[in-house]
């Protein structure tokens, strides 16, 4: 039965449509291996060997894993709750509304949207914590560390823009003291409030804005960093976990 | 390097040759057509036409407004109040973030209900948040007493309108 098994998957990575697509044979040589890594767009970006050291919850905590996952389940959630959401006043609140009461599943793909939201702030959070206090932002990795700030302010400003789309109290007083503390930056600030709300109270110019932002232009701005990051943790010898003593200047010092 | 090409490029007069210039003419060509791009796309971004609600408004006539009378007007957020002077009209957001105030007539204050701050029925700060008084509004009587409030135009604190 095993052996049928496996000479059917012999039979599929041998068949014109899958070389067509793969290029190469059975991943059964070490080369083979790296290549299937190495000409696969998606899986590219990741590096081709992996210490098994690294893989341990303690090294990393999985925590910039636990960031991603929750990434993909809020775009996974988001795109199903955009067929029944109308980014218009009053609209917007009777959607929500129906979305909880009345749609099938409504309720669970809501609530799971809302909660991956609130965990991937404090994942992404955590993450950079740890990687503070591994000193995993020195160089080489300096770069990434700045690729994960900018990745840090789109999160807050997608989590922050998704905030005002149920059109309830809680959003549209939420969005007013938020677009008032942008207006306090000096000199533009005025101006980003007029464009962020697109006029000068929060009303549905604002709703349909943050509505585009949250769900077009933050999240490919999410998804465009997102590739750099990973991809540099390829470039940069994967991820580091805890210091080692060799790494101590303390030491190299005592020495 | 063929005589011909070596020619081509050869320095010009000014030092620059030909392939440079044209180079700096492509570039900077590109770098306006990029600016202008940005400010014409800024400029789509700001609605030339907004749908809010207009800022000048009735109030009524200054007779309605005995002293310690309190109006508020849910439209364009103000208060008109009759003091001991005549009439003036308070903004009714609050100047820390733009919460919408409450006027508490057994207290005879006006509370924030997002940050706790307090006014006083002139528009002072009684405690913060907030920052800023409340702004006074300009408020105008025609000949026949009745009141227009302007919440666009703001005017020194003090200056009431006397009927």
């Amino acid at each position: 039965m095993s052996a049928a098994r496996i000479s059917m998957a012999d039979w599929l990575r041998g068949s014109a449509v899958y070389r067509s697509i793969v290029r190469h044979g059975t991943a059964d040589t070490n080369r083979n291996r790296s290549l299937v890594i190495f000409e696969n767009l998606f899986l590219h970006v990741h590096p081709v060997k992996v210490r098994e050291k690294t893989l341990r919850f303690s090294h990393t905590y999985w925590l910039g894993g636990v960031t991603l996952v929750s990434c993909l389940v809020l775009i996974a959630t988001g795109i199903l709750l955009m067929f029944y959401y109308h980014p218009s006043v009053p609209q917007a609140y009777r959607d929500m509304k129906e979305l909880n009461y009345v749609v099938d599943n409504g309720l669970f793909l809501r609530n799971l949207h809302r909660w991956a939201a609130h965990l991937m702030v404090f994942a992404a959070f955590l993450h950079m914590l740890r990687v503070f206090y591994h000193r995993a932002y020195r160089p080489p990795r300096q770069f990434n560390w700045v690729v994960g700030i900018v990745l840090l302010i789109v999160t807050l400003f997608l989590s922050y823009t998704g905030y005002l789309l149920p059109w309830d109290q809680l959003a549209f007083w939420g969005v007013s003291v938020g677009t008032n503390m942008a207006k306090e930056a000096p000199l533009v600030g005025e101006k980003i409030r007029f464009l962020l709300l697109g006029g000068n109270v929060v009303s549905e110019n604002a709703l349909l804005r943050f509505y585009v932002l949250h769900c077009v232009v933050l999240p490919v701005a999410l998804l465009l960093f997102l590739s750099v990051h990973i991809w540099r943790i390829r470039k940069d010898g994967g991820v580091q976990g805890p210091p080692t003593d060799a790494d101590d200047p303390r030491q190299e010092e005592a020495e | 390097m063929s005589e011909e090409s070596e020619r081509r490029e050869s320095p010009g007069p000014a030092g620059t040759s030909r392939r440079d210039f044209l180079t700096r003419i492509g570039g900077g060509a590109c770098a306006v057509a990029g600016a202008g791009s940005l400010v014409v796309t800024l400029d789509f971004l700001k609605p030339k036409v907004l749908f809010e609600p207009p800022t000048v408004f009735r109030a009524g006539s200054a007779v309605d407004y005995p002293e310690g009378t309190v109006r508020f007007n849910r439209e364009q957020r103000a208060y008109v109040i009759g003091g001991g002077g005549g009439v003036f009209a308070l903004s009714a957001v609050c100047t820390h973030l733009g919460c919408i105030t409450r006027y508490l007539s057994d207290e005879r204050a006006i509370a924030c209900p997002c940050h706790g701050s307090r006014f006083d029925l002139e528009g002072n700060v009684v405690h913060g948040p907030a920052p800023r008084p409340l702004p006074w509004l300009e408020v105008t009587a025609d000949a026949a007493g009745n009141l227009v409030v302007d919440s666009s135009i703001i005017i020194p604190h003090g200056k009431v309108t006397r009927a």
